[in-house]
Parts: structure tokens; sequence; C-alpha cells
């Protein structure tokens, strides 16, 4: 912070206009940043495993790796970074920011398709563009993994139904032989269409100063 | 003479009830024209009518039978099946409308009628302020019974169901205190600054009160429901009469009885379920429809016949200026407060909705009731307002009612969505919800996800443990969730008779084969066989399957092609356990049947896999599938059932014979089971007994029609 006070301004209206954030909302998001990363410039890895309310999520992991995930810039590229500055962080939450309230179908539709992709990339860590039958068993193994009790076979068994379920929904007929490979993005966003993402997956940004309110470490 | 009253309680009414019914459903054209509610009504008045006639007086609705007997049953079906998540979302908002919206709606109509009944002058000018006020708050109030029935059958999208429905029960508080407040102090004269202050805190403590009161009997019940697996018979019974019980406490005590029996409905729901058996919470679930439909019929037979009988006082000016206030304050009062709460809300009202929540504002009984109550002495102009209230009362029953169907669709309000839950869709709720708690506390605030997270997290480490019993209070949702769809898959398969058609749409043909990566192909034990030759079988199985499948062992998808020797044998032993648990709870249900018999996956796997290997086996590995018994363990109907198998495994066996080729055999259970699972006690006895002929459905299939989520 210090002196490039007048900096920063620029690049917050520049931000505000990419992610459709206000300024104010920005602002508070700076200020986060700033608290997160310690002053630093950049927000790396261990930074976000430092927020103690995260570490009782059962997913953490998977949250913390889609900030670094290099599809969700906006970039053609595949792979993770080490660090992401305060640009990528507002833009990966941009993910979450509710429509506005007179937007049209058109848009609603590709905000709907985006936030979907958001939660694509989260699943499909290699990058292959499918989300295989391994690592779907391993989202529903890390849902359950905050109960001790559960073994390994029943979560196979429910992403094997569930798998089931996408496959006899979107191929439906499918011989002996074939073999599917996996959820496409397509197919992802088919047997989603009635969860109402864009209006679930949102989160509120108030305008009111968030320093205030002591929370995380 | 001693049975003249019940004779005509029960002879009479429900005998009307079940002629309007018929007659309502022969017509169909009428039951999508007029609510349901509007033709009682007119029945009603038809009763009444014809009572005057005969020269007997016709019964008035007492308020002490509707507000202890005929009320108490909707309030606790509403409450007990109240949706939490949407509920709990839209509180603020809620909240919002119920308490402010009431009370302008109160002071607003209350004032402006004081103004017309002082203009108007002469009748009407001894009507004072705190009569009109008394008024207009027992007027204000929005009905839950009324908006139950018209909204039930409009099928509406949850989000404007909720708000409207949980705005008319939450509101219940608001107009008890008002009532109480402006009819003791109507009897005194005048209110200072103090009384307001008073009535305040007297609010606070009415609807908290309430909620206390029903959370306090609704841990009780799920805390009793846990010592009740000895006594599954009466279960049902201990959900009826604690919420009964919280609802006569609070009211004893001047509470809230709605808000209570609400409270205790939603707090015991999920613990209750969790602890009773299948059977029991079937029974609840329809007591709760039954009763919550008799008192919904009855109510409004009542209203009509109580309007024929009721003194009336019809004064023009009043009537239909209560009326015409009612409206627009409704109307102000949405709009308002829509305004304020949109700045809070994530997802915001538009025009269309805030239309839907004003029109819906339907008056009730409960209004009527209320008025009913009222004294003479102290309210001299109390048949004016009666017959107000029943103006009001059928306007917004019969006009509103009738009118909001085809404004809804004029509109295009989303409705509702009939789709059944998918575990993709679970999955990826749970899925959402976490991801949404970890992004608020990555930016830092504490929002609506997290204060529900640290809900659900106390829930899990304290509250379960006390209120569940055994081994379900670690069971996390997603598996409840889980199990309850392959039980409901069950019993649907098992009502279609076991046919080819599927309920789903599309019969897939895609199997556990098509998504196992492919493995290393397994030493055959069979000779090799020529492609030809392999269709040929493959087209004899096909045929045979269609005729046998009903009497062979059926297998959950899930189970076809996982090799029973991958996961080891302590797998097993663990989840003996398991399987022990399902088994008691499913006693009375079949398994699910292997998949349709064109798909040959069925064939194919016997062929691929050790034919001995599919058997009672894969059926223990996989643990939530679903396997049934026909009857309990100590029935005299299993040593039938494992003669009957007996005989038709020899049946399919001498039919296959003779067809050639392959021989499918059909492994005898009793070698079965000595060989793999010797370390394995007799409870695995059930397994032997063999699911019946999905074509006899018998004695024990229940119909069922489960519409209604489980578990939230």
């Amino acid at each position: 912070m210090g002196a490039s006070q007048s900096g920063p301004v620029y690049m917050f209206q520049d931000l505000a206009q990419k992610t459709g954030f206000s300024i104010e909302q920005i602002k508070n998001l700076h200020n986060r940043f700033m608290y997160l990363t310690q002053d630093e410039d950049t927000l790396r890895r261990k930074h976000l495993e430092n927020i103690s309310n995260l570490a009782l999520n059962p997913i953490r992991r998977q949250i913390i790796e889609a900030f670094f995930d290099k599809r969700n810039m906006g970039e053609k590229g595949k792979g993770c970074l080490q660090e992401i500055g305060f640009e990528e962080f507002v833009t990966v939450l941009s993910f979450f920011r509710p429509p506005k309230p007179r937007t049209a179908d058109e848009d609603m539709k590709n905000i709907k398709k985006e936030k979907l992709r958001f939660l694509f990339n989260m699943h499909d860590t290699d990058n292959d563009g499918i989300i295989t039958l391994d690592e779907y068993r391993r989202v529903v193994e890390e849902l359950l993994s905050s109960y001790e009790t559960i073994g390994a076979e029943t979560a196979k068994a429910i992403s094997d139904a569930a798998m089931l379920e996408v496959a006899s929904v979107t191929v439906g007929q499918m011989g002996p032989d074939e073999f599917y490979e996996g959820i496409t993005f397509e197919q992802f966003m088919q047997i989603l269409k009635d969860v109402e993402i864009e209006t679930k997956m949102n989160i509120h940004f108030w305008n009111l100063d968030t320093r205030t309110m002591q929370c995380g470490k | 003479k001693k049975c003249e009253k019940p004779c005509s309680v029960f002879g009479i009414w429900p005998s009307v009830q079940c002629f309007i019914s018929f007659g309502f459903h022969l017509i169909p054209r009428l039951s999508s024209i007029v609510p349901e509610s509007c033709l009682l009504i007119v029945v009603g008045l038809l009763v009444g009518g014809l009572m005057k006639l005969v020269g007997e007086i016709p019964p008035v609705l007492e308020s002490k039978i509707f507000f202890l007997y005929l009320l108490p049953p909707i309030i606790l079906d509403a409450g007990y099946f109240l949706p939490i998540r949407q509920f709990t979302e839209n509180l603020g908002t809620i909240l919002m409308f119920a308490v402010v919206g009431t009370l302008w709606n109160a002071f607003f109509v209350g004032g402006l009628l004081y103004g017309v009944c002082q203009l108007e002058g002469h009748r009407l000018v001894t009507v004072d302020l705190l009569s009109c006020l008394l008024f207009g708050s027992i007027i204000s109030a929005v009905d839950p019974v009324a908006v139950l029935a018209v909204f039930e059958e409009i099928h509406i999208n949850e989000l404007l169901h909720i708000l409207v429905f949980g705005e008319s029960l939450l509101n219940d508080a608001v107009t008890v205190v008002l009532y109480h407040l402006f009819e003791e102090y109507s009897s005194v004269g005048s209110i200072t600054v103090m009384d307001v202050f008073l009535g305040i805190v007297c609010f606070l403590v009415v609807s908290l009160g309430g909620i206390v009161v029903g959370a306090i009997y609704g841990i009780l019940a799920a805390f009793t429901s846990r010592f009740t697996s000895h006594t599954r018979v009466i279960e049902p019974l201990f959900v009826f009469v604690y919420s009964y019980m919280a609802y006569l406490s609070a009211e004893v005590f001047h509470l809230s009885g709605i808000m209570a029996l609400i409270a205790c409905g939603a707090v015991m729901r999920p613990y209750v379920e969790a602890n009773i058996s299948h059977k029991s919470h079937t029974t609840i679930k329809y007591f709760l429809k039954m009763w919550s439909s008799v008192s919904d019929t009855l109510i409004f037979i009542f209203l009509g016949v109580s309007t024929v009988a009721g003194p009336h006082e019809w004064n023009w000016t009043f009537v239909m200026a209560t009326l015409i206030f009612c409206l627009v304050a409704r109307v102000l009062g949405v709009v308002g407060l829509t305004f304020v709460i949109n700045k809070f809300r994530i997802v915001k009202l538009t025009s269309k909705d805030q239309f839907i929540i004003a029109y819906g504002g339907l008056r009730g009984a409960i209004a009527f009731s209320l008025v009913y109550l009222l004294k003479t002495e102290h309210f001299p102009m109390r048949n004016m307002f009666l017959t107000a209230i029943i103006t009001v009362i059928f306007f917004t029953v019969f006009v509103q009612g009738m009118t909001i169907r085809p404004l809804v669709d004029l509109l295009a309000v989303k409705k509702k969505q009939e789709t059944k839950r998918s575990i993709n869709e679970e999955i990826h709720t749970q899925f959402l919800d976490h991801l949404l708690t970890g992004i608020e506390d990555i930016c830092g605030h504490y929002g609506h996800h997290h204060w529900k997270d640290k809900l659900n997290r106390f829930n899990k480490k304290y509250v379960k443990k006390c209120l569940i019993a055994g081994e379900r209070s670690k069971e996390p949702q997603l598996i409840a969730f889980y199990h309850k769809m392959e039980m409901k898959q069950a019993i649907e398969l098992v009502e279609s008779g076991g046919g080819a058609k599927f309920p789903s749409a599309l019969p897939s043909t895609v199997s556990m084969q098509n998504i196992q990566p492919k493995k290393p192909p397994q030493d055959r034990a069979l000779p090799q066989l020529s492609k030809a030759r392999e269709e040929e079988i493959r087209k004899i199985l096909r045929t045979n399957l269609q005729r046998t499948r009903q009497r062979l062992r059926s297998y959950n998808r899930h189970t076809l092609v996982a090799d029973p020797y991958e996961d080891g044998w302590n797998e097993i032993l663990i989840k003996r356990k398991k399987m022990k648990e399902l088994e008691k709870k499913m006693n009375n249900y079949l398994t699910v049947p292997a998949p349709p018999p064109d798909s040959p996956t069925i064939a194919r796997a016997r062929l691929a896999s050790d034919p001995q290997a599919w058997g009672l086996k894969s059926v223990t590995e996989s643990i939530p599938t679903i396997k049934v018994d026909l009857a309990s363990p100590q029935s005299p109907e299993s040593v039938n059932m494992v003669d009957e198998f007996g005989k038709k495994g020899s049946q399919s066996k001498a039919s296959k014979e003779e067809e050639g080729g392959l021989t499918m055999k059909v492994p005898s259970p009793t070698n079965q089971r000595k060989d793999k699972t010797a370390d394995e006690d007799n409870d695995k006895e059930p397994q032997q007994r063999l699911m019946r002929c999905l074509s006899d459905p018998g004695p024990t299939a229940e119909e069922e029609d489960e519409d209604e989520a489980f578990l939230p």
C-alpha cells in the first residue's frame, strides 16, 4: 500500500469493468487480499491454508486449487500457478457474483455456463476436458471425508451410481462393448440444468468494509 | 340422544365431503376453474340454507372447536413437511413480511377505517379507534389454511410458495399479540407509550416463547423416538401427541400455538425420521394428510354454514371500505417491503413475484373465529365486524382464489419443478454448500452459508448423537439420500410389476459395464467361443431372460460387474454390520431387479466373470445395495420361500437344459454361503430367502406414492 495510492485506483476501475464488481466491493476485496497475504503482493497457497475456518471444510483442497487454476483466469492455458496477484483473486471471486437483477435471458445463460464451467474445472483435475470415474470418485470421497466411519467403498458405490445416472440420462443407449469415458462439459450442463446454478452459486459481496469483521485467522 | 352429536359430526359432514369430492372429480372442468375451497364454502352455504329452511339452527363454527381440533392438524401437516432449506434461506424476507407487513396492514386498515367511521357519522361514530385497530389487526393476517388450499393447486414455484406460506404461519404471533393488546385496552379505553413498549416485549415473548416451547417438545419427541425400536407400532403416536401437547402448552400460556407447532414439527422431523421405521413414517405422513384434509374441508363448510347462520349487520360503507383498504394495504405493503428487502437479497424479487405475493394474501377462517370470540358487550359493533370479515374472506377466497391460476399462467410465473432429485444434483448441492462456505471464509465475511455450516457442524457433533439411535447418527446426508433413492427405486420397480418398463423416461441400456475402465481379460474357465457362437448364445440367453428374469436372483445394477474378490475379505466382515442394519430396515421390500432383459449385459457378465462369483456375495459386498426379504426372519412364510426358490431354480435349470449351449447355473444359496461366507454367522439367514416372483406382488407390497422427500 503506502505510496502507490493512485495506481490502484485505475486498476480498480479496470477490474470493476472487467469483473462486474463495484468500486466499493473491489476496495473491500483488496483490503481482504492484503490481510490474507499479510501485505505481500502475491497470494500463495499457504496464505489460504492459514484461514482457520477453511480448515474444517471437507473440500478445501479443491477450493484452494481453484484459485491457482489457470483455466479460471480466462486464459487458454492449462496448469496451475504458484502464486496469484490481486487481479486473479478478483477474477476467481467474480464467478460468485450474483447476476444483476435486470439481466437478459441470454446473458443469464452465459452466466450459468460460466459458473458451471468453474465447477467442472474443479472436478476435472487432470485438465483433459472430461470428468472420469476416478475423478468423480475423488470428489465424493472428499465430500464424505469429514465422516470418519465412511469407507472408500461407499464413496465408490455412490460415485458409480452417479456416473451411471449421468450416462443413462445423457447417452441413453449403449452397447455392452462401449465404454463411457467420462462426463463432458455438455453432459455436465445437462444433468445440472435443474439446479439453477445462476441463483444458487452466489455469495453476497457487501459494500461495507469487511476489514472490521474478524474472521479467518 | 347421546349419539346425536357424534352422529351429526361423523355421519353428516364426512358424507358431505365424500359427496363433494365425488362430484368434483366427475366434472373435471370445474376443478380447474374453481378451487376446492370455494366449492366447499358453497356447499356449506347450501347446507346452512337447507337447515334454515327446515327450521333448525345451523351450527356455527365454534371458536373452541376450531382452535383446538380443526386448526392443529393443518398446521402440523404444514410444519412437519416444511421445506427447511428454502424456509431458512428466505427467513429474513418471510419475517419482514410477517411482522412488518402485518403491522402495517393492521394499522393502515384500522386507522383508515376509524377515519371513515368518523366521517360517515350516524351509526358508525360509536366505533372507537381501538375497536377499529382491533378489527384491523384481525383482518390483516394472511391465513395459512386458505393459502394452503389455493396454492396447493396452482403448483407455483417453491420460492413464492414458501414466502407466502411462511408469512401466513409466522404472522400468527403478531396477530395474537395485537389481538390481546387491543382487546384488553379497549376495555380500559386508552393506550399509552408504555403500553406500546409492553406490546413489543409481549410480541417477542409470544413468538420466541412459542418457538422455544415447540422446540422443547420436538426434542423430547426425537429423544423418545430413539428408544422406540421395540415398539414400532406406536411410533406415529409420539409424533402426534407431542406436537399436540406443544400446541396446547403454548396456548395455555397465551403464546403463539401455531409457531410452537411449526417449531415442534420442524425440529423433530430430521431426527425422528432417522429413528423410526419406514412404515411408521408412511403412517405419519398419511395420517397427517388425512387429518389436515378433513379439517380443511370442515373448516370451509362450516364457514359457509356460519355465513348463513351468523348474526349479520350489513353496512355498505363499512364493508366496502374494509375490502378496499385491505387490498390497498396489501399491495402497498408488499411493494414497499420488497423495495427494502431487495437490497439485502441475492435473488431479487421481481414485480411478477411481488404481484403474486400481494395477490396471495388470502384471509380465512382464523380471522372469522377471532372475531367470533369477541364479546358483544365490549364490542357493540361485533356483528358488523363479522359481516365485514365474511365479505372479505369470501372475496379473497372466491375472486382471488379463482383468478390466481389463470393469472399465474398469464404472467408465465415459474412453476414448481416436478423432477425427481437425482444423486448428481444431491452431490452437487452439497458440494456447492461447502464451496460457498469456503469462498465466504476466504472473502472473510460471515454470511448465510457460514452460519449454516456452523449449525450443521454443531448438529453433527452433539445433537445427532443424542437424538438418533445407533449407527445412523453418524450417517452423512449423502448416504442417507442414496439409501432413500435406492429404496424408492426398488419400490417403484415392484409396483410396476417388474415389467420391462422402467420408471425412468428412457430405458437405458447403460450399465456398470460401460463405466468401469476396461480390465485385463481374466482367465476364462470357459472355452473360447467364436463370435458367431457368442451371438447365438446371447440370443438364447436374452429370450430366456425374458421368461426367467422374474425367477432368478436379481441384482443391483451396481454390483453386476464388480469383481467380488477384488476387495478382499476384510471388507466383507466390516460390511456385515452395515448389511444387518439394512436388512432390518428393508424387511419387506424387494431387491432392485436386473437391468432390462434386452441388454445382454447380464449374459456378458456371466460369461466374463466367474459364474459362481455372482451370487449372494456380490450383494453383500456393496453397502448401499438394497437387499430385500419377503418376510422377517421369524416369519413362517420364509420356509415356503426357500422351497419355492428351490422349485423355481430347478424349473429354470430344466428349461435351460433344453436350449443347449451354456447353462446358467443358478447357484444354490446354501452352497454359496458355505463356501464364501464361512465366517458370517446365522444372521445371514435372511439372504437365503429369495425374493419372490416379481410378478406376484403378494399381500405385503405397499402402494406408495413417494412424492415427498423422506429427508430434507
